[in-house]
C-alpha cells in the first residue's frame, strides 16, 4: 500500500512525527511506537535504483533510491527509532519526541537520498532536530549546550552547501555518486560530511552536547548523526586512504577523553567518536570487506550504543539526574536488569565474543589486514584493547559496582526495561547468528568470524585488558574533573577575548568621551570668552571708534595706491 | 568482640563484594588468564607482519597498549587539560 502511495519512507516519520501533540495518552503511545514500524515497513519496499523523483531547478531530484547499503542504515534507523520511542515512553515531553521523529526520519532521507541536493536538505533538518533534542531537556546547560552545537553544525551545513553548489557548476550534476577529494568542491564536501561525524579538530561538539540532552534524549541523539556522516563517507569516498588517519586520531581521542572522564554520558560520548573512528578508518581502506566492516559496525554500535544509553538514562532517571562516576556506584544491588543491559552493551562495545561488536568491528581489522596495512592494524588492535578498558569495563564497573555509593534505586518503569531487553536481546542474538546481518551488508561476504584463533585471539587481548584496568585502578580513580578540548578555544578563550575586548573598548570610549568633552568645554570656553557681553567679538563699540578704523582703512589704502 | 562485629559487617555486605568473594574472583581470572593464554599456544594464527605470531601476541600487546594508553592519559593529557568540572561554570 506505502508503495503504491509512491511516498518517501522519511516522510512518513517526519510528517507523522508532527501529529503527535494532537494525540493524547495511549494513542499517542501506540502512535509512537506504530509509526517507526510503518516507516521500516516502507524501507523494505523500496527497491533498487531511483524510486521516487522531483524537479528541483534544473536538476531531477532523486527522492528515494535504494540499495543494500541505503535500506542497512535505513533499517537500522527506523528500529532505533522503535526502540528509542519505546524507551521514551513516559517522557512527558511532546516536543522531544516530535524532533526525534524528525531526526530520525530524516537519517532515514539521507540514507535513501539519490542526489547531493536531497541530501543536504535532509542534513540540515537533521541538525535543527537534534538541536531541538538537545535543547528538550530545558535546563540552562541543554540551552547553552544546544546553541554551541547549532552552530557547528549550522557552519558543517554551510561548508556542505558550498561544496555542493561548486560541485553542481563543476560537473553540471548532482548525483549523489562516489567522488574523489581532488577539487574544492569534492574537499568541501568531505569535511562537511566529517564535521558531522565527529572528526578533529570539532569533535568536542559530541561530547559537549549530547551528555547535556536528557536521559531519553542522548538515547535518540547517539544514532543518528554520525552514523549519517558515515552513510554518505560510504557513498562517496570511500577508498579516500586520508580518511584511515583522521579515523585513527578519533580512536585514541575517544579512548584518551574517556579515560580522563568522570561524566558516565560524556564517557560514552567519547566512545561514540571512538567508534565512529573504526567505521572512518573502514571507509578509508575502501575494499568490499572495508565496506562491509563499516556498514555492520554502524548497525550494532547503533544498537549497542543506545542500549548504554539506555542503562546510563534508566539510572539518571531513577537517581533524580545523577551522572558523575563520583556519585555513582553500587548499583547492582537495586538495579539488577539495568546493570545486567549496560553489562551487555559494554560487552558488545568491546567486542567479546558471542556479542555484535565481535562479528562486526573484526572486519575492519581483518580488511587492514588483508591489504597488509601493518600500522593500521596495529594501532586497531590496541584500540581494540582500549575500547574495553574505557567503555567496557570503566563504565559499568564505576556506574553499577565499585565503592557503595548508598543508593538504592529501583530499575526503572517497564518501557524503559522493555526497551533495553529488547536492545540486549538482539546485541547477543546478532552476535551469536550473524548470518543474518552478513546477508543485508552492501557486498556479499564469506567472512567467517567464529575462527578459532581469532575467537581465542580476542579473549587474550580483552582479558589482559581488564588486567591491565585492575591493576592500574589507583589511576583510574575518578575525580571531580573535565579534560579541556578543541572548544576551549570557543567557549573560554574566545569568551575572555570579547570580555577583555570589550573592558579595552569601554575604556577606549570612556578616554574618547573625556576628551571629547574636554574639546566641547575648551570650545565652549573660547566662545564664550570672545562672545560674551564683554568679549572683543561681542560687546558694543562705539560708533567713533569704527568711524576712526574705517578712516585709518582708506588711508592706508591711499598711501598703498600712491607709493607701491 | 571485634572479630564477631567484622564478621557481622561483612555479612551484611552482597554476597558479591565480600573482600572472600573478591579474593575468590582475583584467583578465579588468574587462572582464567593463564588458561586462554595456554589455549593461544594449540592455534595456528596466520602471520602477515612477524611480530603477531610471538607467544601470546595478544595477551602482551593487549595489556602493554592498555597501561602505555592510562599512562598516557593520566600523566601527559591529565596534567596539561584537566580543570575542574566547574572550569566552564565560573
Amino acid at each position: 500500500m506505502i508503495d503504491v502511495l509512491n511516498i518517501p519512507p522519511a516522510f512518513i516519520l517526519i510528517f507523522g512525527a508532527f501529529l503527535l501533540p494532537f494525540l493524547k495518552g495511549w494513542s499517542r503511545k501506540t502512535f509512537i511506537l506504530i509509526l517507526p514500524l510503518i516507516t521500516l515497513a516502507a524501507i523494505w519496499q523500496v527497491h533498487d535504483g531511483v524510486q521516487i523523483t522531483a524537479g528541483f531547478l534544473d536538476f531531477e531530484l532523486q527522492l528515494v533510491k535504494g540499495n543494500n547499503l541505503s535500506r542497512l542504515f535505513a533499517t537500522v534507523f527506523s528500529i532505533m527509532a522503535f526502540a528509542g520511542g519505546l524507551f521514551a515512553l513516559n517522557r512527558n515531553n511532546v516536543i522531544e519526541m516530535v524532533a526525534a521523529f524528525a531526526y530520525a526520519g530524516s537519517a532515514i532521507g539521507v540514507a535513501l537520498a539519490g542526489d547531493l541536493v536531497t541530501v543536504f536538505v535532509y542534513w540540515e533538518l537533521m541538525a535543527v532536530g537534534s538541536t531541538v533534542v538537545v535543547w528538550s531537556a530545558q535546563t540552562p546547560e541543554s540551552g547553552r549546550a544546544a546553541m554551541r552545537y547549532a552552530l557547528v553544525h549550522l557552519f558543517g551545513g554551510v561548508v556542505l552547501m558550498v561544496g555542493v553548489i561548486a560541485y553542481a557548476q563543476e560537473t553540471g550534476t548532482i548525483d549523489f555518486v562516489h567522488m574523489q577529494a581532488n577539487s574544492f568542491a569534492t574537499w568541501s564536501i568531505l569535511i562537511g560530511f566529517l564535521i558531522n561525524t565527529g572528526a578533529p579538530p570539532l569533535s568536542a561538539w559530541l561530547p559537549d552536547a549530547y551528555p547535556e540532552s536528557s536521559w531519553s534524549g542522548s538515547v535518540f541523539l547517539s544514532a543518528f548523526t554520525t552514523k549519517t556522516a558515515v552513510y554518505v563517507l560510504l557513498v562517496g569516498f570511500a577508498g579516500t586512504q586520508f580518511l584511515i588517519w583522521v579515523g585513527l586520531y578519533m580512536i585514541f581521542y575517544g579512548i584518551i577523553y574517556a579515560l580522563l572522564e568522570n561524566d558516565m554520558r560524556r564517557i560514552l560520548a567519547y566512545s561514540i567518536i571512538n567508534q565512529v573512528g573504526f567505521m572512518v578508518v573502514a571507509v578509508g581502506i575502501g575494499t568490499e570487506m572495508s565496506i562491509n566492516g563499516a556498514a555492520a559496525h554502524a548497525f550494532t554500535h547503533i544498537i549497542y550504543k543506545a542500549l548504554l544509553l539506555m542503562s546510563a538514562g534508566s539510572v539518571m532517571y531513577m537517581t533524580g539526574g545523577k551522572r558523575k562516576c563520583t556519585d555513582l556506584g553500587g548499583l547492582f544491588q537495586s538495579m539488577p536488569l539495568t546493570t545486567l543491559a549496560g553489562t551487555i552493551g559494554a560487552l558488545a562495545i568491546s567486542s567479546v565474543p558471542w556479542t555484535s561488536g565481535f562479528i562486526s568491528k573484526s572486519m575492519t581489522n581483518q580488511a587492514a589486514f588483508d591489504e597488509g596495512y601493518a600500522f593500521t592494524w596495529f594501532c586497531l588492535v590496541a584500540a581494540s584493547a582500549g575500547v574495553f578498558l574505557h567503555a567496557g569495563i570503566k563504565f559499568p564497573w564505576f556506574v553499577f559496582f565499585q565503592k557503595d555509593s548508598g543508593l538504592r534505586p529501583k530499575d526503572p518503569p517497564w518501557n524503559m526495561k522493555a526497551a533495553m531487553i529488547l536492545f540486549s536481546i538482539l546485541c547477543v542474538w546478532i552476535g551469536v547468528q550473524p548470518q543474518y546481518l552478513y546477508a543485508i551488508l552492501p557486498y556479499p561476504t564469506d567472512y567467517q568470524p567464529y575462527t578459532q584463533a581469532h575467537v581465542i585471539d580476542m579473549l587474550q587481548l580483552l582479558l589482559y585488558s581488564g588486567l591491565a584496568f585492575f591493576v592500574l585502578l589507583g589511576l583510574m580513580k575518578r575525580t571531580l574533573t573535565i579534560t579541556l578540548d578543541f572548544d576551549w578555544f570557543y567557549r573560554k578563550l574566545a569568551v575572555d577575548i570579547a570580555a577583555k575586548a570589550t573592558v579595552v573598548i569601554g575604556k577606549c570610549v570612556n578616554i574618547f568621551k573625556s576628551l571629547t568633552n574636554k574639546l566641547i568645554s575648551s570650545a565652549i570656553t573660547l566662545a564664550t570668552q570672545h562672545h560674551n557681553p564683554r568679549g572683543v567679538l561681542a560687546r558694543t563699540t562705539p560708533a567713533g571708534i569704527m568711524t576712526f578704523w574705517m578712516v585709518m582703512l582708506l588711508c592706508a589704502y591711499l598711501v598703498i595706491y600712491l607709493f607701491v | 568482640m571485634n572479630t564477631k562485629s567484622a564478621k557481622n559487617n561483612e555479612q551484611k555486605l552482597h554476597w558479591l563484594v565480600r573482600p572472600k568473594t573478591i579474593k575468590g574472583l582475583w584467583i578465579v581470572g588468574i587462572v582464567v588468564l593463564a588458561f586462554v593464554t595456554w589455549l593461544g599456544t594449540l592455534t595456528h594464527p596466520h602471520v602477515k607482519f612477524g611480530i603477531e605470531g610471538t607467544f601470546a601476541f595478544s595477551s602482551w600487546y593487549g595489556f602493554i597498549t592498555c597501561v602505555g594508553m592510562v599512562i598516557f592519559a593520566k600523566c601527559i593529557v591529565g596534567i596539561f587539560l584537566t580543570r575542574k568540572d566547574t572550569y566552564y561554570d565560573d
